[in-house]
């Protein structure tokens, strides 16, 4: 199993969200991070100051995947976040030596698979 | 005391010109004023119903009206619409303010009468924003709204307000059920479909980052429609205190069924729906609001939370991305007042009125509908012209991907909520040679 971190933009969060979705992964965190991807610096104006916003407002998602996850979770982000432009992200894959589900105490690669969700909302 | 009857005695032998009543003049002071707060109040309502990275740009779309339709308003429209001409359009006695003086118009200084006028021409102008919020781009925006404001707004006004043919044939419309809602909703409608949906309209929710800021915006355009209706009988009288009496209770009526309607068929009370009754209860009065009695308007905004509030839940499900509900609000919202207006209007209540089909007088529902439709088809058709006759020498909408990172970043270079963090500040060339830094500079300048 792995720990996939992916930065990307705000902006294309729907799309990647969806593209998951379609790949049938399911289980993720999002947070609203800032960052700086060396793209051009935006440059802002409040009341005759000027500022140059060297961090940017980016998303970070974390996503635990089972082994044959990996590459499907890989590929969907890769394709869904692309823009062509500097400062689209990067996608991490991360080693993980345990995984725990709080609910059920499973472990490991059980710990990441999908749980039927048998209960209504 | 003395020496008032020789004065009145001697105004009557003189046939006296109009006079400038002084308590009309104080309550048409404070009714414009209270007009002025409504297109910011607006901003508020249209700002907090949309995302976060757009509400800037959404709110400056109205508050942007307040100087651009204001100085057109000054220069040239404020002629079009009230100074004497034909049926169709006002002549251009009053351009850039000509003999517009402390001379009485009606009651009250023709300066004052001016500047009353002139924020219903803002407002009408803003209102239409709403359907074109988070695409389109801001340079052709302000375009638009000076062509459509000396093409659309103008002669409308004259037809039902200036001596126009519509005023000639006896429409009823005491503060601008036409002129200004139908008016505003129709081009809002036809300005959705030129400029095309949000690329994100339909494909995911897109959702209200403020709803406080929508709340504050109903309130205030509410305190303020008080001198939109109580100051159109532009002075302080009986009429100007049943047009203010109507204007606090028809909303109410409305809020009340509009929340019911809600309730019963999502299981909730909303605040956006408890708002959005507020404001299409004030519309549907605002023809209304001196020609009817006081049961009347409560009858009226009740019946008038339907139709509005139905076009919502129906055009939410079409690819008319009219993303405010400008049409369904105030279109929709208008063209019901307008009409009961001919319902309900009662002589007793306005002399200089007159009396609808529940008072023996079916033939004024006619004329309502005749001055709904030929406003509808004017204003419509118009805008339409407008939109595309601009789209030849701009592009009216901004590009998909600077549509994704938001309006207030690519048409203002401003950001709603910034905490400023990872910001640099950038010093003026002069003054960076010359002057330390700033007390206020940063920590992360340092850098």
């Amino acid at each position: 199993m792995k720990l996939i971190v992916a930065i990307i933009r705000p902006d294309r969060l729907n799309e990647v969200l969806e593209a998951l979705y379609r790949a049938e992964v399911r289980g993720l965190t999002v947070s609203r991070v800032m960052g700086h991807g060396g793209e051009t610096d935006r440059v802002e104006t409040y009341r005759g100051t000027t500022v140059k916003m060297e961090l940017q407002e980016k998303v970070r998602l974390e996503i635990g995947v089972s082994e044959p996850f990996v590459d499907v979770t890989v590929k969907a982000i890769l394709a869904s976040a692309h823009t062509g432009e500097v400062g689209d992200g990067k996608v991490f894959v991360v080693d993980v030596s345990q995984v725990h589900r709080i609910r059920t105490g499973e472990r490991d690669e059980a710990a990441v698979t999908p749980a039927e969700v048998t209960e209504a909302l | 005391m003395t020496l008032l009857p020789p004065l009145l005695a001697l105004q009557a032998a003189a046939a006296p010109p109009p006079a400038v009543v002084p308590a009309d003049t104080a309550w048409m002071l404070v009714s414009t004023a209270l007009v002025l707060l409504m297109t910011p109040a607006l901003g508020f309502f249209y700002g907090g119903l949309v995302r976060s990275k757009n509400s800037l740009n959404t709110m400056m779309m109205s508050y942007v009206a307040l100087g651009i339709v204001g100085v057109v308003w000054a220069l040239l429209s404020y002629s079009l619409s009230f100074s004497e001409g034909g049926p169709w359009i006002g002549g251009t006695a009053n351009a850039l303010l000509n003999g517009v003086g402390t001379e009485a118009k009606g009651t009250i200084p023709h300066v004052l009468f001016m500047a009353y006028q002139g924020t219903f021409a803002i407002i009408t102008a803003a209102l239409i924003s709403g359907a074109v919020v988070e695409r389109m781009r801001f340079g052709p925006y302000i375009a638009f709204l000076v062509l459509w404001s000396l093409l659309v707004y103008a002669p409308v006004a004259h037809w039902v307000w200036g001596g126009g043919w519509l005023m000639t044939r006896g429409i009823l419309d005491f503060a601008g059920g036409t002129v200004v809602h139908i008016n505003a909703g129709i081009s809002a409608l036809v300005a959705a479909v030129v400029l095309g949906a949000r690329k994100d309209y339909t494909r995911q929710a897109i959702l209200p980052h403020n709803v406080p800021f929508v709340l504050l915006g109903a309130g205030l355009l509410w305190f303020g429609w008080f001198g939109f209706n109580g100051g159109s009988a532009l002075a302080s009288n009986e009429l100007a205190a049943v047009a203010f009496t109507n204007t606090f209770l028809a909303p109410m009526t409305t809020m009340v069924v509009w929340v019911l309607l809600d309730y019963f068929r999502t299981g909730h009370a909303t605040a956006v729906g408890g708002a959005t009754g507020i404001v299409v209860g004030l519309v549907a009065i605002t023809p209304a609001a001196g020609f009817v009695s006081p049961t009347g308007a409560l009858l009226l905004g009740a019946i008038a939370a339907f139709p509005s509030y139905f076009a919502i839940v129906l055009r939410s499900r079409t690819r008319v991305d009219d993303s405010l509900d400008v049409f369904a609000g105030h279109g929709i919202g208008g063209l019901t007042g307008a009409l009961l207006t001919g319902v309900f209007a009662q002589k007793a209540w306005n002399a200089a009125g007159n009396d609808g089909l529940l008072a023996g007088n079916p033939a004024q529902l006619g004329t309502q509908a005749l001055g709904a439709l030929s406003a509808m088809l004017y204003a419509g058709l118009m805008t339409f012209v407008i939109l595309k006759a601009l789209g030849l020498v701009m592009a009216l909408r901004a590009a998909p991907r600077t549509e994704g990172v938001g309006m207030d970043v690519s048409q203002h270079g401003e950001e709603a909520y910034t905490s400023g963090e990872g910001s640099i500040l950038v010093m003026p060339e002069v003054a960076a040679a010359s002057a330390p830094a700033p007390a206020l500079t940063p920590q992360t300048a340092a850098r």
